[in-house]
């Protein structure tokens, strides 16, 4: 046992912090730190500097752009990037459909779609969910039926996020719906300026546009845009789904997020003292810590392993479900710690302006966040089903 | 004992859970939450003439209830219906204050609360600060006399319906420090005089708030509200009703709340089932069921001990406002959870009562503040 980094990985930290330190943008970084909705062009500002410094894509292969890291120094990478605000990459092109690309792809479609999801042309949103469907993703409707050299896709897709700005989406449509309903499924890439295409928000409770509707109608696909054989399409959405798990586990988000309480409640008074010397709020605050602690190094434990080639099994949905807790307690300190502060709607306080209503620092969008991140325990696979997981690989054929 | 409603409750509660049912639909609402006023006139002035607001405030000042009983049967039926018209900051708090209860309002005071039983006066209480958190005798600003007039200077902090309110109740600190329950002052100011600005915004769960600048503000002596540096108890006492008024409100909200999500999981099919035949739900949906009773009667008992002597009636309202904080975050999490994605869309009717759940625990203190009121007080 030696819980302390290597030389190596401290060196390659420091390089890490030198460069966000001298290339993340202040005002992104002030954005990201106060919770503010990103515009597409944050995002593709950030999208463009990692880019330039060839640090865009930590999960690819070198042969392909990548970075070639191992899960040591993708953890320490991210880690970094939480506590120095920077924006979070949008994963659908780099970290979800790339890997399949790379694997399932045809040379074709390498050549074409990896350099663009690089360079930011392509802006990837994901077409899996659908009403109706949720966390039993094989259940879906949306058809495809092949014309000649074209598809016809028919159907609608939910909870597409960041869709409004997305020019490309990658869709599960079922091909057979004769098959059982995992064999039936086709994995299609789909040019979002396609006749038939219609995009509609969706507002979420915290009053954000984040996710969207995207409609089918009479949809003409390319049959060159199958990926790997039609009606497989469900072994090449697995493979997704367990690069969408990687840093499922949000250990850099919990501790910038934790600093942020405690910055919050330094501030905020109680009774003419600091809220965090208050009893219940350090008690509190003091919990989570410990829980926080811990999982840091069930991470890294997991993180350690994976670098030696073992694939995490059950430990991925362990980090999920605990992950996902830690996170949205700290959300509910959060908005504890801003007394009525919390109360003012985010948007008004967030987007754009705010020096009308000035509340406090630290507290515009705590309240926004707390409900938005109740979505972090039921999007990608519930904590229910994560659970179910976890016990059928635990008790399957004993129970 | 007997837990029936009066027949005079009993026929309020009826006429205003029929009048909600019929009027206050998820779609006026939704229009109600981005209008510039943050409610409806149209349903403030008809909840007045159903006798809405008379119900609050007792016969002597020209209401016919205002026990906690009739308190809490009102807000049970606004928290079911997710109701965003500001009657607990302009009906309970305001009311109650200019009712007085430790004598008889005067002529203009009287006035005003006819005025504000007819539907007809908005007005809000400007009292909490920056620093004071929940503490409810914690007043920064000052009130300096100056032969008949007196100076206000300060900063009040997200005082809800100010932008609405006609006049403005502010509570000011004439003598003493910060948290001295001697000193505090109550004056009725016109929000549109010289010194005060304020600004403006909506808030989360609906209805609007403004954070209010005073900034030598001049008042005759007579805006006073009562006795100068005798206003801790008028202050504690509105509170206290507006705590109770809270966790009832907090309850309906957690009762809708419950009846959507088991609506959901008897109707939502997943893996070709009912997800309410998942017994892993099914013991959760019980617990939320347990829960809400737990609430109910932490909610009785607050009610039924308003007119008790301070110390024991705040000891109740320290125990229901509690439990019924944290009995509601876990009914609005679970609500969220069991329901998944289309909870968190705007739409759809839980997204609005479950912010109403959660942030109720904003106003006048969280849980965590009120288990530290239950422990002060039952070591008094």
């Amino acid at each position: 046992m030696d819980l302390n980094y290597s030389t190596e990985e401290l060196a390659f930290r420091e390089q890490v912090r030198e460069f966000l330190k001298t290339q993340l943008p202040k005002d992104l970084s002030e954005s990201v730190r106060i919770g503010r909705t990103l515009s597409k062009d944050d995002h593709d500002r950030w999208h463009r500097i990692l880019h330039g410094r060839g640090w865009l894509a930590p999960t690819w292969p070198d042969t392909y752009g990548g970075c070639g890291w191992n899960a040591v120094q993708r953890h320490i990478f991210e880690e970094e990037c939480c506590r120095a605000h920077a924006p979070r990459v949008v994963p659908f092109g780099l970290t979800m459909l790339a890997p399949v690309l790379q694997k399932f792809g045809s040379d074709v479609q390498r050549n074409h779609f990896l350099p663009k999801i690089l360079s930011g042309e392509h802006w990837w949103c994901q077409g899996y969910s659908e009403p109706g469907a949720g966390s039993d993703l094989a259940s879906l409707r949306t058809r495809a039926v092949r014309d000649g050299d074209h598809y016809v896709v028919n159907g609608q897709k939910t909870w597409t996020t960041l869709g409004q700005y997305a020019n490309w989406i990658f869709c599960l449509v079922r091909t057979d719906p004769n098959a059982k309903q995992q064999e039936g499924i086709s994995f299609l890439l789909i040019d979002m300026d396609t006749p038939g295409i219609e995009v509609r928000p969706i507002i979420l409770l915290d009053g954000t546009h984040e996710v969207n509707e995207v409609w089918f109608t009479d949809v003409h696909v390319p049959a060159e845009n199958l990926v790997g054989e039609e009606n497989k399409g469900w072994t090449y959405a697995k493979y997704l789904l367990t690069h969408e798990r990687t840093n499922i586990a949000g250990v850099g988000f919990s501790q910038a997020g934790l600093e942020a309480v405690k910055r919050l409640a330094r501030q905020q008074m109680h009774r003419g003292r600091p809220l965090i010397e208050n009893p219940h709020f350090a008690a509190r605050l003091a919990q989570v810590e410990i829980d926080l602690m811990a999982m840091a190094t069930t991470n890294l434990r997991i993180i350690a392993a994976a670098a030696e080639g073992h694939a995490p099994g059950i430990e991925s949905s362990m980090l999920k479900v605990k992950g996902t807790e830690i996170r949205q307690e700290i959300n509910d300190l959060a908005r504890r710690a801003a007394g009525a502060y919390a109360l003012p709607f985010a948007s008004e306080a967030v987007i754009g302006d705010n020096s009308a209503l000035a509340p406090p620092e630290g507290t515009e969008a705590v309240a926004a966040q707390y409900f938005n991140n109740r979505k972090l325990s039921i999007f990608g696979g519930s904590n229910e089903i994560q659970k179910n997981i976890i016990a059928k690989a635990a008790l399957g054929g004993r129970a | 004992m007997n837990f029936q409603l009066t027949e005079e409750r009993q026929m309020l509660q009826d006429s205003l859970r029929r009048f909600l049912s019929d009027r206050y639909s998820v779609a006026l609402h939704n229009d109600t939450l981005s209008s510039p006023l943050g409610y409806s006139a149209t349903i403030w002035q008809q909840l007045a003439e159903l006798g809405m607001i008379g119900a609050l405030l007792a016969p002597e000042v020209g209401g016919y209830g205002g026990a906690g009983f009739d308190i809490s049967t009102v807000f049970e039926e606004l928290g079911r219906a997710g109701v965003v018209e500001p009657v607990l900051d302009c009906a309970v708090l305001c009311g109650s204050l200019l009712a007085g209860l430790d004598g008889a309002p005067t002529a203009r005071e009287q006035k005003l609360l006819d005025q504000l039983i007819a539907g007809e006066q908005q007005l809000a209480f400007a009292h909490g600060e920056p620093s004071s958190r929940y503490e409810r005798c914690w007043v920064e600003t000052r009130a300096v006399a100056e032969g008949d007039e007196v100076v206000l200077t300060g900063r009040k902090s997200v005082v809800i319906n100010a932008e609405a309110a006609d006049q403005l109740i502010v509570s000011a600190r004439e003598t003493g420090a910060a948290g001295d329950r001697d000193g505090l002052s109550l004056f009725l100011i016109d929000p549109a005089i010289a010194g005060v600005r304020l600004r403006g915004s909506a808030l989360m769960a609906g209805g609007r708030a403004a954070e209010v600048d005073l900034d030598g503000v001049r008042l005759s002596q007579s805006t006073r509200l009562g006795t100068a540096g005798q206003a801790a108890n008028r202050i504690e006492t509105a509170l206290a009703r507006a705590e109770v008024a809270l966790a009832a409100e907090t309850l309906g909200a957690m009762e809708t709340a419950t009846r959507l999500t088991m609506d959901y999981l008897t109707t939502r099919q997943q893996f070709g089932r009912l997800i309410g035949s998942f017994q892993a739900l099914q013991h959760r949906v019980a617990e939320m069921l347990i829960e809400v009773e737990q609430a109910r009667s932490a909610v009785i008992n607050a009610a039924g001990h308003l007119e008790d002597l301070p110390h024991m009636r705040d000891r109740h309202i320290a125990a229901a406002r509690n439990l019924v904080g944290r009995t509601g975050r876990r009914i609005a999490e679970e609500s969220i959870q069991l329901h998944g994605g289309i909870a968190m869309t705007a739409e759809y009717e839980l997204a609005h009562i479950v912010k109403r759940i959660i942030l109720a625990e904003h106003r006048f203190g969280d849980a965590d503040t009120q288990l530290e009121r239950f422990i002060d007080l039952s070591a008094a």
